[in-house]
C-alpha cells in the first residue's frame, strides 16, 4: 500500500487504494445486491446470520451462567456454613412437587429440541405441536411451584414476614430429621444454638425463595418468547432454511433446564 | 443463501450440504431418536438422584458430591444433545465450557476463603 | 522527526452516516453503529463532567483541613457520586462504546455490528440505567461509596440506595450487550483476508474487554440484586446479626469490580497501540505478544479480586494467593509498556496531539502499576489501605491512563468521526496542561496516604494541608485541560478543516474510507491481505 501527501485521495472513487482487490462482483451495482429476506442487511449471506445469532446467544447465556452462579454460591457458602440448618430447610421442601418439576422441565428440553427438529426438516404443523406442549409444561411447571409457594406460606416459613422454626409436635418432616440424625437434634435440644437455627434457616429460605423465584422468572420469559414463537411459526414464518429464532430461544429454555438440574438437588436433596 | 435441501417431514440424519467455507457451520439434523434415547438417559439419571438422595453415602460430603456429580452428568447430555453441543463448532464449545469454567473460578477462589478460614481464624468463621 | 502534512482541502463524499438524515428520529432511533457511538460519547462526556464536579467539590473542601465547606453526610454522597458517576457511566462504557462501537465493525472491513438492534437497546439501558442514578442523587443522594459495602449499604444507610442500586443494574445489561455484540463481531463479521493475526490492537484490546464485560458483570448485577433485596426485604444475607457475611458481599462485588478496572485500562492500552504505531511510523514490536498479553489480563485478572479484602477478614491462606496472583497480573501489562517503548525505539516520532497523549499514558500508567505492586504486596498493603496512596495508585491508572487514552483515541479519531481537523496547537497545549495538572494532583497523594491520610475524610491534621492543597490546585488545573477540548473539539465542527480519508497517513481500514463515512462503511467490501501496521511499506513522507 503506498501513500503519498502530494496527491489528495478522491474520495469519490469507490475502493481508495487500488492494491487492494475488492470482493465485490459484477452484478453489485451500488445498492443491488439480492439476499433472501430473511437474511438482515449487513451480514453476507444466511449462514453468517446464523452463525452470529447462535454465538451471540451462547455469550448470553455465559452471562446468565454468572448470574445465577453467584446466587448459588451464597448459597454453597451458608450450606457450608450453617449444615444442621440446611438440612432442616431441605427436609421442609416438598420432594414430589420437586420431583415433578423436574420430569417436567426435562419431557419440556425434549419437546423443545423436537419442535427445532420439526423446524429443521420443515414441518409447519409439527413446529406449533411440539412449542405447545413446551409452553404447557412451562405453565404446569410454574403451577407446581405456585402451589409449592403457598405450602411454604401455610407452613410459615417466608422469611422475615411469616416465619416459625418447625415444631416437631407440628412437623412430621422435623420429628423425622431429629430422630435420624444426631447432629440436628443437638443443635435443635441446645436453647442458644436454637435461636441461631432459626436465623439461619431463614437465610436458607431467603436463598430458596430468591433461586427458585429468578428461575421461575426466567421461566416467565421463555414462556413469552415461546409464545411468540408459536404465533410465528403457526404464520408460516419459519422454514427449514431460516429458523435460527426457534433454535436460539431453544438454547435459552435448555439452559433453564440447567438450572434447575442443579437447583433441584441443592435445594431439595439435603438428607443428610 | 442457504445450502441445505429441504425435506420436509423426513427424518434424516443428515442435510446434504456442500462443507460450508464458515469454520463450524454445521447442517447435521440430530435424529428424533437420539433425542428420545437422551430424555431415557435423563429419566434414569432423576430416578437415580432421588435414590441417592435417601441412601446415606457419606454423610453431607458424599451426598453432595454424588449429587454434583449426577447432575453433571445430566446437564452434559442436556448442552451435548439438545443443545446441540456435540455438533457445534469449537468456538460454541470453547465459549459453552469458558462459562463454566469462570463459575468455577468464582467458586474455587470464594471457597479457598471460606474453607481455611476455621483453621486460620475460628473467631472470624 | 517527521511531520505529517495535512491536505489543504479534499472534497467530502455526498452521503456519509451523519447528513444521510438529520432529524430526531433518525437519531433516536438509529441502527448505525457509527451514531451509536457518536450518541455514547455525547452522553458519556456529560456524566464525565457531572462526575468532574463533584471532584472539584471535593478537592475545594480538602483543600483546608478543616471540615468548612460541607457537612460529612454531603462529603459522602459527593465522593459516592464521583465514584458512581465516573466509574459506571463514564470509564467502562467509555472507550467500548464510543470508540469501540464507531470503529470495530469499520476496523474489520463489515458494514455494521453482529446485532444493531442490542446495540441500540444498550445505549437506552446506558441512558436509563444513568438518568435512574442520577434521579437517586439528586433526590437525597447516596453516601456508601461506589463499593457499596455490607453491612452498611444494605442495612444501615439512609438515602436511595435502591434507587441507585437499580440504575447501575440496568447500565450492567448494556455494558453486558456491547460486549456481546464486539465479541460476535469480531468473531463472524471479519471481511475476507483478515485473520486474527492481521487484526488491529485495538480490536484485539477491546475483543478481550467484551470478554471481562459478559463473564464478569452478571456477578455484580446479582451481588447488587442481593443488597436491594436485603434492604427490601430486612433478611440478613449479608447481616452478621442474621447469620450472613459482609465479607460474601466483597467477594462477590470485587469479583466483578477488579476485572472491570481491567474493562477501563485495556481498550485505552488498544487506543495507545494504534497511536504509538502511528507516530513512530512503525509496526508494532512484538505485535503477537501485545495481542496475546490483552486476552493474558483479561484472564489473569479475573483471579485477583482477593486483594481488595486482605484487611477485611478473609483467611489468611486466600489473602496469600491472591497476593501471588495479583504479582502475576502486572507481567502482560509490562510486556505491553516494553513492546511500545521498543516500537518508540528508532521510529520516525510525530509530535502530534495524540501522541502526546500517548506517551503521557505511558509513563503514568507505568508509574500506576508499578505502585500497584505496593499495593498487590501484603505487607505493605496493610499499611496504604484505605489512605490516599490507594487513591493515588487507581487515580495514576484510571485517570493518567484510560482518560490519557480515551482523549487521545478521541483527537486521532476525530477526523473520523466528523470529517474535520481540530487546531493542533489547541490540542498540544491541552494535552500538556492536562497532563501537568495531572501530576500535580494526585502525587502529592502518594505522600499522603504514605504518611497516613486516610481516604474518604473530609477534614484531616494541618499538616498535611500543604499536600492537599498542591492536589487541589492540580485538580483545577486538570480541570481546565479537561475543558479546553470540549471548545476546541466543538469548535472544529463548524470551523475545523475538511479532513480528508486518512490526514495522518494511518493504517487500518477506517482510514481507507471517507471522513466521515458513508453509512454502511465502505463503498465496496475490502479485502485486506497485509498485516496490521504495514508503516514500512509506505513511501516515507517528504517534511
Amino acid at each position: 500500500m503506498t501513500q503519498s501527501t502530494a496527491s489528495i485521495p478522491d474520495p469519490h472513487a469507490g475502493p481508495l487504494h487500488d492494491d487492494h482487490a475488492h470482493a465485490g462482483d459484477a452484478a453489485q451495482g451500488g445498492h443491488g445486491h439480492s439476499h433472501p429476506a430473511h437474511v438482515a442487511h449487513h451480514f453476507d449471506d444466511a449462514e453468517q446470520q446464523k452463525d452470529a445469532a447462535t454465538l451471540g446467544m451462547w455469550c448470553f447465556l455465559a452471562t446468565e451462567v454468572l448470574f445465577f452462579g453467584g446466587l448459588f454460591l451464597g448459597y454453597a457458602i451458608y450450606r457450608q456454613r450453617y449444615p444442621e440448618a440446611f438440612l432442616i430447610g431441605s427436609h421442609h421442601l416438598k420432594l414430589t412437587h420437586g420431583t415433578v418439576n423436574t420430569f417436567i422441565l426435562l419431557f419440556s428440553s425434549l419437546t423443545v429440541a423436537l419442535s427445532v427438529h420439526a423446524a429443521a426438516t420443515g414441518n409447519r404443523k409439527g413446529i406449533v405441536r411440539y412449542l405447545i406442549g413446551t409452553l404447557i409444561l412451562g405453565f404446569a411447571f410454574l403451577g407446581v411451584k405456585a402451589s409449592e409457594y403457598y405450602g411454604e406460606y401455610q407452613e410459615k416459613l417466608i422469611p422475615k414476614l411469616l416465619f416459625e422454626l418447625p415444631d416437631p409436635a407440628h412437623s412430621e418432616h422435623m420429628k423425622e430429621l431429629l430422630e435420624h440424625n444426631p447432629r440436628v437434634k443437638a443443635a435443635y435440644d441446645d436453647p442458644v444454638r436454637r435461636k441461631g437455627l432459626e436465623q439461619q434457616l431463614q437465610l436458607f429460605f431467603v436463598f430458596y425463595f430468591c433461586m427458585t423465584g429468578l428461575h421461575a422468572s426466567h421461566m416467565i420469559i421463555g414462556i413469552g418468547v415461546m409464545s411468540w414463537l408459536t404465533w410465528r411459526a403457526h404464520k408460516g414464518h419459519f422454514s427449514a432454511e431460516y429458523h435460527t429464532p426457534i433454535e436460539i430461544s431453544g438454547l435459552y429454555w435448555h439452559f433453564v433446564d440447567i438450572v434447575w438440574i442443579f437447583l433441584f438437588p441443592m435445594t431439595y436433596l439435603l438428607r443428610h | 443463501m442457504s445450502e441445505t435441501t429441504n425435506k420436509p417431514h423426513a427424518d434424516t440424519r443428515h442435510a446434504a450440504t456442500p462443507e460450508g467455507t464458515r469454520a463450524g457451520h454445521e447442517h447435521h439434523i440430530v435424529p428424533v431418536r437420539t433425542y428420545l434415547l437422551v430424555f431415557s438417559v435423563l429419566m434414569v439419571l432423576l430416578i437415580a438422584t432421588i435414590v441417592a438422595a435417601k441412601v446415606d453415602i457419606g454423610g453431607a460430603v458424599g451426598g453432595l458430591i454424588v449429587a454434583f456429580t449426577i447432575a453433571t452428568i445430566k446437564a452434559v447430555f442436556v448442552i451435548l444433545y439438545f443443545m446441540h453441543v456435540k455438533y457445534s463448532s469449537r468456538l460454541t464449545w470453547v465459549f459453552a465450557g469458558a462459562a463454566f469454567f469462570w463459575l468455577g473460578i468464582l467458586f474455587v477462589m470464594t471457597l479457598a476463603d471460606y474453607l481455611s478460614r476455621p483453621h486460620v481464624a475460628p473467631w472470624a468463621y | 522527526m517527521t511531520a505529517i502534512n495535512y491536505p489543504e482541502s479534499a472534497p467530502v463524499v455526498e452521503e456519509n452516516y451523519l447528513n444521510v438524515s438529520y432529524d430526531v428520529k433518525s437519531w433516536l432511533l438509529t441502527l448505525d453503529h457509527k451514531r451509536i457511538g457518536v450518541l455514547y460519547m455525547i452522553t458519556v462526556t456529560l456524566f464525565f463532567f457531572l462526575g468532574g464536579f463533584a471532584a472539584i467539590m471535593l478537592r475545594l473542601e480538602l483543600a483546608t483541613p478543616k471540615a468548612d465547606l460541607m457537612q460529612t453526610e454531603m462529603y459522602n454522597r459527593m465522593f459516592t457520586m464521583h465514584g458512581v458517576l465516573m466509574v459506571f457511566f463514564f470509564l467502562i462504557p467509555a472507550i467500548p462504546s464510543v470508540l469501540g462501537n464507531f470503529l470495530i465493525p469499520i476496523m474489520v472491513g463489515a458494514k455494521d455490528m453482529a446485532f444493531p438492534r442490542i446495540n441500540l437497546l444498550s445505549w437506552y439501558l446506558y441512558m436509563t440505567g444513568g438518568t435512574i442514578v442520577l434521579v437517586s442523587i439528586i433526590f437525597g443522594g447516596l453516601d456508601t461509596g461506589w463499593t457499596f459495602y455490607t453491612p452498611y449499604s444494605s442495612q444501615f444507610a439512609i438515602g436511595n440506595v435502591i434507587l441507585a442500586l437499580v440504575g447501575i443494574f440496568i447500565n450492567g445489561f448494556g455494558s453486558i450487550f456491547t460486549g456481546l455484540n464486539i465479541i460476535v463481531t469480531v468473531h463472524k463479521m471479519r471481511a475476507p483476508g483478515l485473520t486474527w493475526g492481521r487484526l488491529p490492537l485495538f480490536v484485539w484490546a477491546n475483543y478481550a474487554t467484551s470478554l471481562i464485560m459478559v463473564l464478569g458483570t452478571p456477578v455484580v448485577a446479582i451481588t447488587l440484586g442481593l443488597v436491594v433485596v436485603e434492604r427490601l426485604w430486612g433478611v440478613g444475607i449479608f447481616d452478621y446479626r442474621l447469620g450472613g457475611d459482609p465479607i460474601l458481599f466483597q467477594h462477590l462485588f470485587w469479583f466483578y469490580s477488579h476485572p472491570a478496572v481491567y474493562i477501563m485500562v485495556l481498550p485505552a492500552m488498544g487506543v495507545i497501540s494504534e497511536l504509538i504505531a502511528c507516530f513512530s511510523r512503525r509496526r508494532i514490536f512484538g505485535y503477537e505478544f501485545v495481542a496475546i498479553s490483552s486476552l493474558a489480563i483479561a484472564f489473569v485478572g479475573f483471579l485477583v479480586w482477593g486483594h481488595h479484602m486482605f484487611v477485611s477478614g478473609q483467611s489468611i491462606y486466600g489473602a496469600m494467593i491472591f497476593s501471588f496472583l495479583s504479582f502475576f497480573v502486572a507481567i502482560p501489562s509490562a510486556v505491553k509498556v516494553f513492546n511500545w517503548t521498543a516500537t518508540l525505539y528508532k521510529g520516525s516520532i510525530v509530535w502530534s496531539t495524540p501522541m502526546m497523549y500517548a506517551l503521557g499514558f505511558i509513563g503514568l500508567f507505568t508509574v500506576g502499576g508499578l505502585t500497584g505492586l505496593f499495593c498487590a504486596s501484603l505487607g505493605t498493603n496493610i499499611h496504604i489501605h484505605d489512605t490516599y496512596f490507594i487513591i493515588a495508585h487507581f487515580h495514576y491508572i484510571m485517570v493518567g491512563g484510560t482518560i490519557m487514552g480515551y482523549l487521545g483515541g478521541i483527537h486521532f479519531w476525530w477526523p473520523k468521526i466528523t470529517g474535520r481537523l481540530y487546531n493542533e496547537t489547541a490540542g498540544k497545549v491541552s494535552a500538556v496542561i492536562v497532563f501537568l495538572g495531572f501530576n500535580l494532583t494526585f502525587f502529592p497523594q502518594f505522600i499522603l496516604g504514605y504518611v497516613g491520610m486516610p481516604r474518604r475524610y473530609h477534614f484531616y491534621p494541618e499538616e498535611f494541608q500543604l499536600l492537599n492543597v498542591m492536589s487541589s490546585a492540580g485538580a483545577t488545573i486538570l480541570g481546565f485541560g479537561y475543558l479546553m477540548p470540549l471548545v476546541y473539539l466543538i469548535w472544529s465542527l463548524r470551523h475545523g478543516k475538511i479532513a480528508g480519508p486518512n490526514p495522518w497517513q494511518a493504517t487500518g481500514l477506517e482510514w481507507e474510507t471517507s471522513s466521515p463515512p458513508p453509512p454502511e462503511n465502505f463503498l465496496e467490501k475490502p479485502v485486506v491481505n497485509h498485516e496490521a501496521y504495514n508503516y514500512h511499506e509506505q513511501e516515507p513522507t517528504p517534511n
